[in-house]
């Protein structure tokens, strides 16, 4: 882009398993949102590798990189990013539509994710019609429904409210519990001790990274 | 590519905001309409001109005598003379190149004495002598009976072909004419036939109050023996008549014994060169409706390509998101494309059905009204419509082209932290 360029992460080695349930803590500036955007292949880093599923991530072009984002990764903002026209029904099927699902298997597995994070009821409301939990349970069911390797959420509670947050950090427990790779950005640190490994970050490099007692969100919702 | 989906998600981004979709299709709207009314409309000024002709054939000229103004031969200026029918023998035979050549004499006129009598009815009317081959120079419908033959020409006999104009005068309604006599300055005619000019405007009044006869019944029941009052002639369509003028005179004056630079004492009056003057007009109007017209067109595209710059750049995070994903540069790109091309389309065949209605309208009004002095039947060709929708479908893929570029040329991570 510009032409300084800045130096954010300056030496970042970690492996995450599969089924782990990780944080990535930092306070702003830490380069926490670079490192998951890195690993969404959103934006790609200048020197280093990244093996994900046992395939090396390297000289993506465009469309191999949203080919990639389509089958392995899940996005889970903080802004929810849904498509404002588009029914609830209609954002989850999305990430289906772009594999080439056909419009029946689409609608029928979109349902199935928006049953699981119970918004079955609302699944043909647009995006303004729900609260801000709605709104992030909705984006949480568009992540799963290309049944991702990964799932990368990015500050998924920093938009709302400390009950809320709760409830959705409840539903990622339930889905990390089934079985999925989950990466949260945060920097709250009871959502950070949720998760079952902490990985702090700052100014661009680890200073600790330790598994953590897990706190099960259920008990506060 | 135009899958069910494909149009779902087309539809859909359309009808987001469907104000400025609504305004951007206007403007494509409108040029279009511009541009194919400007063209009918350019199109009906020249069918107005043109058959302001009437359909006399254009490839004609008229010549008659003037007085002489140089002495020649003996003979002193401003001597009045007249062509004979023998002129008209040697120019047919020395100029193969003119398809006819009528002489042509005349009685009466608009507006001057009666000189008709029928029973009780009296009226003025013109009366033309003429040759069978002036029917092909100037058409027109005969409506009951013939046309003047060379029969009657050799026999010299007293027969009338009437105009729709004299019939009214001097018949009753649905009285039988054919057969019938009329008497013009005191002679009989019978008459064997009535016409119409189909397509004369101006002079439509006169043409209907004419009575054609045989040209040498003319020259003798009215004792103007074998003088010709001036030439109809036309040459073949291969042949330029403007191109033969100077020739065709030459031997004319050569004829009649005027000096050879005498130029007032034979007129003429060129219809090829005042068609061609007319048409020459009509090109340059029909290239300016359409350079007018393609500008505005022009603007309209324009307007729909910043629309759709404007509409990328608020979608900027939508596409983001769209990338996040899964979807390829390609896909998001066509999808641009074509909600582009669409806009387009729809809106330049919204606009052409706009204005054939309203050059369906402007006929109807002018068919309700009768015919309007130097405008008829504007229209456009359907060439021109396709032409006009080709230039559409290519103007709504360049205009989509550039937004579709920029939609994918930043990082998805760039376009995610766009508020």
């Amino acid at each position: 882009m510009g032409s300084n360029s800045l130096h954010v992460l300056k030496g970042i080695n970690f492996n995450v398993k599969e089924g782990e349930l990780v944080s990535i803590m930092g306070s702003s500036g830490s380069g926490k949102s670079t490192l998951l955007n890195v690993l969404g292949m959103l934006d790609e880093a200048d020197k280093g590798s990244y093996t994900l599923d046992n395939v090396p991530i390297k000289n993506l072009n465009e469309k191999i990189a949203a080919n990639y984002r389509n089958k392995f990764l899940g996005f889970i903002f903080q802004s929810f990013n849904l498509i404002n026209y588009k029914s609830a029904l209609d954002n989850v099927a999305l990430p289906l539509y772009y594999q080439g699902v056909n419009r029946k298997e689409r609608v029928e597995k979109a349902m199935y994710y928006l049953d699981k994070v119970g918004l079955a009821p609302w699944s043909h409301h647009l995006p303004n019609e729900l609260s801000g939990g709605q709104k992030q349970r909705v984006a949480i069911a568009r992540a799963l429904a290309s049944d991702p390797k990964v799932l990368l959420a990015d500050e998924p509670t920093g938009a709302l409210d400390t009950k809320t947050s709760h409830e959705v950090m409840d539903l990622i427990q339930g889905i990390n519990d089934d079985g999925k790779t989950i990466l949260i950005v945060t920097h709250e640190l009871d959502i950070a001790n949720m998760t079952k490994r902490i990985v702090n970050l700052k100014d661009g490099v680890i200073i600790d990274d330790n598994f953590v007692e897990q706190v099960r969100a259920s008990q506060y919702v | 590519m135009f899958s069910r989906d494909r149009w779902d998600e087309i539809l859909e981004a359309l009808n987001a905001n469907k104000f400025r979709t609504l305004l951007t299709a206007f403007g494509v709207f409108w040029g279009i309409t511009i541009l194919v009314l400007l063209l009918a409309l350019t199109n009906g000024l020249k069918n107005g001109v043109t058959s302001g002709f009437g359909n006399f054939a254009t490839n004609s000229m008229f010549i008659w005598t003037q007085q002489t103004s140089k002495p020649y031969k003996g003979l002193p200026k401003g001597r009045r003379f007249n062509f004979k029918l023998d002129d008209v023998a040697s120019l047919k035979n020395d100029f193969p190149q003119l398809k006819y050549v009528s002489p042509r004499n005349q009685l009466g006129g608009y507006s001057g004495a009666n000189n008709v009598i029928r029973g009780t009815k009296t009226g003025a009317f013109q009366v033309n002598g003429d040759y069978p081959e002036f029917i092909k120079q100037q058409p027109m419908d005969i409506l009951q009976g013939r046309f003047v033959s060379y029969s009657d020409i050799n026999a010299k006999r007293k027969v009338c072909v009437i105009g729709t104009g004299v019939v009214k005068g001097m018949y009753d309604k649905d009285e039988e004419i054919l057969g019938t006599y009329i008497k013009i300055n005191g002679v009989n005619f019978m008459v064997i036939g009535t016409f119409k000019v189909s397509n004369s405007q101006g002079d439509k009044e006169e043409d209907a109050n004419t009575i054609f006869v045989p040209f040498t019944t003319f020259g003798q029941a009215f004792n103007f023996a074998d003088n010709v009052g001036w030439l109809a002639v036309t040459a073949h369509d291969e042949t330029n008549i403007t191109s033969l003028k100077p020739q065709i005179i030459e031997s004319l004056k050569n004829r009649r014994k005027v000096h050879p630079e005498d130029d007032r004492a034979i007129g003429n009056f060129d219809l090829a060169e005042a068609f061609g003057r007319v048409n020459g007009l009509f090109s340059i109007l029909s290239f300016v409706g359409y350079f007018v017209g393609a500008l505005v067109l022009m603007s309209g595209i324009i307007g729909i390509s910043n629309i759709m710059l404007i509409v990328v750049k608020e979608r900027t995070k939508e596409i983001g998101v769209r990338r996040a994903l899964g979807a390829a540069p390609w896909t998001i790109k066509s999808q641009i494309l074509q909600e582009s091309l669409i806009l387009t389309i729809l809106s330049g065949m919204v606009g052409i059905s706009f204005a054939a209605a309203v050059i369906y309208g402007l006929n109807y009004a002018l068919d309700m009204n009768g015919p309007v002095e130097n405008f008829a039947n504007p229209s456009v060709s359907m060439s021109v419509v396709f032409i006009a929708l080709f230039i559409l479908v290519v103007s709504g893929l360049l205009a989509g082209l550039i937004p579709a570029n920029s939609a994918t040329k930043m990082k998805p991570v760039d376009a995610l932290r766009i508020e």
